[in-house]
């Protein structure tokens, strides 16, 4: 690839504009090249501008943050940071980084903490991430200014309905205007809480895989794959006779009732509920979890007027809604892409309940979400990691992305959402754009 | 709990895993946690037996002689949250009734679960073997154990201990719960299918 010590640095347009130019032999319109996924170098740049830069990232979900003065250690590309709760409320994203010598401060997953004391010389800072004091400041002289040695703060931390993201960006777009039309299936993956309430309570799923972070991202808008990757997962399910979930994906996809939408800035979703039909089917194609029969008879026997609506809770979303460069929703899960390594990545499940069901609603909603990431889930990461793998081919320079072109699929519709057919890879032509926006230093 | 006819095949239905039988499970859970008496040479050396029998029917890759240790009321249990954590609103690597235990070992051995081709080879030590006899129909069996793993050119090594339920039919023991606790359940990891 182009040497990135040829490209101009500095502001002005001139220089973007050739910045861009640096990837236009490796993004073409039906293809990527596959260093986008071996080369060190671009791995570390996406770090900075993929997981920074311009891009607004999906850090961590409000619920995570129950109480005044909560905290949560994230990442956010690989730099280490902490989610807090001031005592009002009020969300602040601090760089897990001592202004001191560089220590991380704060070395558990979550709890609640009004200040934060480095374990290497105690520098001490409040939660919000001024410095409140530093041991025997007279060793500073009379001019220590503590106002000037505050925690790095993330420039902007916002949150779309519990979502919280956050972007090193001063002039970044707003969130929701970053999310676009991706905040109507928000809405909708919200919503179907009575009340709009989702809690993230359960230990997550933290699943790796030795291949790079975009093999999940090309995947999660793939309605390609469910047919083959998930043989394993299709023939289990019909052991005991009938077909169940995903079944569909396996009758001539490209003309069937799912579709898939490019909704914008590499935002895109699948959705899978044209394949079903009314209240109850949700519940009716789902692979069977421990407790169902005892659970169905009783939710119908309790809750006759609502028995379908509160079983369908049970189940996933049927949507399944990509916000790049790192947030997939899928089912009732929120999973959260982590780049570990150009070849090494981590995919944590983040299991979701919801308030205003009756309890036993949220333990078999609880089953159901064992149930992909146990003989769906490793099969596509299988794949992910022979791909990576196949990559090796040196010679082998591509990896295509044009199924769907030239066939009249696509469908301008309003806000410029493009609707196709599920097996189109638009979603990943779509996101390819934003990429190189991104890698190119553009404002989005 | 009396089972409806239609759903006495639990291999098939699931009628039995109710609000009481999450409760029993904390009940059991609680008594893993406490010191017990030091066993009487039988009952530790039918424990051992069973349980390095079993060890060796996993790593044989006898999944379903493996099943058919399993009763039909039976949990194979792999919490995420290390102790178990609340089954009820945590999700669990696997949290497998007699139908998804069965799921599982077919899912294992249709061929097309690409997580498992090449298959997991896998040899396990199990040792510190505690146990405790309940009643004459019910044994708690506690042990450590180390799974080594080889797959796809890569070795891994997992930790951890196992509780082990056991209640006696008319023609042996069988296990009730298996559950699987991983030193570092909720931590990252790569392709967990093998079976624990
Ligand atoms: S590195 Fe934090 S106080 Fe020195
Ligand atoms: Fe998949």
């Amino acid at each position: 690839m182009t040497s990135q010590k040829s490209v101009p640095r500095g502001p002005g347009k001139t220089a973007t504009a050739l910045a861009r130019g640096r990837w236009s032999a490796h993004v073409l319109e039906d293809r990527v090249h596959r260093t986008l996924y071996t080369d060190p170098a671009v791995f570390h740049e996406e770090l900075v501008k993929v997981y920074g830069g311009q891009s607004w990232v999906y850090l961590a979900h409000e619920s995570q943050l129950p109480e005044p003065n909560s905290y949560l250690s994230v990442n956010m590309g690989q730099r280490p940071l902490i989610l807090t709760r001031d005592r009002n409320g009020e969300l602040h994203g601090i760089f897990n980084r001592c202004s001191h010598r560089g220590a991380t401060l704060c070395r558990d997953e979550s709890g609640t903490a009004r200040s934060f004391q480095c374990p290497y010389h105690g520098w001490t800072f409040r939660n919000t991430g001024e410095l409140v004091g530093a041991p025997w400041p007279e060793g500073y002289g009379p001019d220590f200014d503590r106002s000037k040695f505050g925690l790095r703060r993330v420039n902007r931390i916002a949150s779309y309905r519990g979502f919280i993201f956050g972007t090193l960006n001063d002039d970044a777009v707003s969130l929701g205007e970053w999310l676009g039309p991706a905040r109507g299936w928000l809405d909708y993956w919200i919503d179907r809480a009575p009340g709009g309430e989702v809690f993230v309570r359960s230990a997550a799923f933290r699943m790796g895989f030795r291949g790079n972070w975009k093999l999940a991202y090309d995947n999660a808008g793939d309605g390609y794959h469910p047919a083959f990757s998930h043989r394993s997962l299709l023939d289990m399910a019909s052991r005991m006779g009938d077909a169940k979930d995903m079944s569909y994906f396996g009758k001539t996809p490209d003309d069937g009732p799912m579709k898939s939408y490019a909704l914008g800035h590499g935002h895109s979703v699948i959705d899978q509920r044209p394949a079903h039909d009314g209240p109850g089917s949700f519940w009716s194609n789902q692979r069977p979890q421990p407790g169902r029969e005892k659970f169905e008879e009783l939710i119908r026997s309790q809750h006759p007027a609502d028995a379908d609506t509160l079983l369908d809770l049970c189940v996933g979303s049927q949507i399944n809604l990509s916000i790049f460069p790192n947030l997939l929703i899928i089912g009732n899960q929120i999973q959260v892409i982590e780049p570990l390594a150009v070849d090494r990545t981590q995919l944590t499940w983040h299991a979701t309940t919801i308030g205003g069901v009756p309890p036993e609603v949220n333990t078999i909603r609880i089953r159901t979400q064992e149930d992909f990431p146990a003989f769906g889930e490793p099969d596509d990461q299988a794949n992910f990691e022979e791909v990576q793998r196949g990559l090796a081919v040196v010679e082998d320079e591509w990896i295509l992305m044009n199924r769907g072109l030239g066939t009249g699929w696509q469908e301008m519709t309003e806000d410029g959402v493009v609707k196709t057919t599920v097996t189109d890879e638009l979603h990943m032509r779509r996101y390819y754009e934003e990429w190189v926006r991104l890698m190119a230093g553009e404002a989005t | 709990m009396s089972i409806p006819d239609q759903y006495a095949d639990t291999s098939t239905w699931s009628y039995h895993i109710d609000e009481e039988y999450y409760a029993a499970l904390d009940r059991t859970r609680a008594l893993f946690e406490e010191d017990w008496p030091e066993p009487d040479a039988t009952l530790l050396h039918e424990a051992t037996a069973f349980l390095s029998r079993e060890a060796r029917l996993i790593d044989q890759g006898r999944f379903n002689a493996w099943l058919e240790l399993f009763s039909d009321d039976c949990l194979y249990w792999v919490p995420v949250t290390a102790g178990g954590g609340d089954p009820r609103v945590e999700v669990s690597h696997a949290f497998d009734d007699r139908r998804r235990l069965t799921d599982r070992v077919y899912w294992l051995r249709t061929g097309l679960a690409y997580s498992q081709i090449p298959a997991s080879r896998t040899r396990r030590l199990v040792g510190n073997v505690e146990a405790l006899e309940l009643d004459p129909e019910t044994r708690l069996i506690r042990s450590n154990f180390v799974v080594h793993e080889f797959r796809a050119g890569v070795t891994k090594v997992y930790a951890g201990w196992y509780a082990h339920t056991l209640v006696k039919t008319e023609h042996a023991w069988q296990i009730k719960v298996k559950r699987a606790n991983l030193l570092d359940s909720e931590q990252y990891h790569e392709n967990l299918t093998l079976v624990f």
